[in-house]
């Protein structure tokens, strides 16, 4: 899958990715089909797109927003969203006084399910490294200043449970439709290092 | 293992840089590699604990300076020789060199891909298991640096804090990882502080949530 436009010499990764591809395709290791269906999910299928339907719909319906807090997984499949691998969606609903922030310190569990592949700097030693420790100082680095009487409450995703933020539906949005609520939800509102915003 | 990889609570890395506009993969090699990677947990030759054990391993330099999908093709060329899947040889040249002696399956074609990656990859347990905790109950997180591969992270051990959620159960990384028996424990979400880790400098309302194995807690 090495693009041809390149006309740069190949790199070592580039190479090694593309021997590898190359034997476990000839072995009959991995088949063709199956590599196409899985980059068509992950760059086209899934993505921020979902979480925002999720939380648009929360937004709208309370009843859909308890079942969706008490059992994420459940509830999205409700919107014929899933994961592929086996693991657990948990929704973290942001309030006045709360706020939630997602972050895996050991290596980069994220809720792809809704979210689709991370951002690099999710992946990042520095948002890694310092979620944790001074989460109000990553979310200056977004531009994020919390008033200090709000709490932060940050999930790190050692194990299956995968967590998305639920944020707080922002004022000035209480005549929009679903559709346009959608369209306010930002990516890295649902991982908590952003809020929403009728712009 | 205390390796790089757990990094929570170091300094120093600089800032957290958002790209906008970010595409999902950066170049085509990444994109072949997170197919290949996919592909490979259906057919059943690994478990995602095995994967995350090996790119622990990777020598803390070598960490640090790699880029993430690069990890990634270190951790399938390792598991491709641990599990007789390719030869030393056939890595480095893309080309076959035996017909005989390899732990191949079949490949999982693609109407099935996501069934099977559901199945193999299934950690979460149907069973009847009495907890030893319940939300509320205050823990002290273990003291405990194994060699082996774990996921409590060095910032959450020997940490006073309270149970908030009983996950179910599900089975223990520790030995997952390391292809040694299946065993199966409860799950809790601990709430620590942010004072109780980071000291009393920390805001005093904050916290950080960890989802630990039974086996990482006890009772204070």
């Amino acid at each position: 899958m090495i693009n041809s436009k390149h006309s740069k010499p190949l790199s070592d990764v580039q190479l090694r990715v593309k021997a590898l591809e190359s034997i476990l395709l000839e072995k009959g290791v991995v088949d063709q089909n199956t590599l196409d269906t899985i980059v068509d999910i992950y760059e086209n299928r899934v993505g921020p797109h979902l979480g925002a339907k999720v939380v648009a719909r929360a937004w709208t319906n309370p009843e859909f927003k308890n079942r969706l807090l008490s059992n994420g997984a459940a509830t999205i499949a409700e919107l014929g969203m899933g994961s592929i691998l086996d693991v657990q969606l948990v929704v973290k609903e942001n309030t006045p006084t709360v706020h939630n922030m997602i972050v895996c310190t050991l290596c980069s569990c994220y809720p792809w399910s809704v979210l689709g592949l991370p951002p690099n700097w999710y992946k990042s030693f520095p948002y890694r490294s310092r979620a944790v420790s001074d989460p109000r100082g990553v979310l200056m680095d977004f531009g994020l200043a919390l008033p200090t009487d709000t709490e932060v409450c940050v999930w790190d995703s050692t194990a299956n449970m995968r967590y998305m933020v639920l944020p707080l539906r922002p004022e000035g949005s209480e005549n929009l439709s679903e559709d346009e609520l959608a369209a306010l939800v930002t990516r890295n509102a649902m991982i908590g290092t952003a809020v929403v915003s009728v712009s | 293992m205390n390796g790089f990889h757990d990094m929570g609570g170091m300094d120093n890395f600089g800032s957290v840089v958002d790209e906008a506009n970010e595409p999902v993969f950066h170049e085509d090699w990444e994109r072949s590699m997170f197919a290949l990677f996919i592909a490979l947990i259906p057919a059943g030759y690994c478990n995602m604990d095995e994967i995350r054990r090996i790119v622990e391993l990777i020598p803390p330099a070598t960490y640090l300076d790699t880029r993430y999908y690069e990890k990634w093709l270190y951790a399938i060329e390792m598991i491709a020789l641990e599990k007789d899947i390719l030869t030393l040889d056939e890595i480095e040249n893309g080309q076959s060199s035996r017909t005989e002696g390899s732990n191949i399956r079949p490949a999982v074609p693609a109407e099935l891909f996501e069934l099977a990656a559901k199945q193999r990859s299934k950690s979460k347990i149907d069973l009847e298991s009495k907890p030893g905790f319940k939300p509320g109950d205050i823990i002290v997180s273990r003291n405990m640096h194994p060699s082996h591969h774990t996921r409590i992270p060095r910032y959450a051990r020997n940490k006073r804090g309270v149970v908030v959620e009983d996950n179910g159960i599900f089975l223990l990384p520790d030995t997952r990882a390391h292809d040694g028996p299946d065993i199966p424990e409860h799950v809790y979400t601990v709430r620590f502080t942010a004072q109780e880790l980071w000291g009393v400098d920390a805001p005093i309302k904050d916290s950080v949530c960890l989802d630990l194995f039974e086996s990482y807690l006890q009772t204070k």
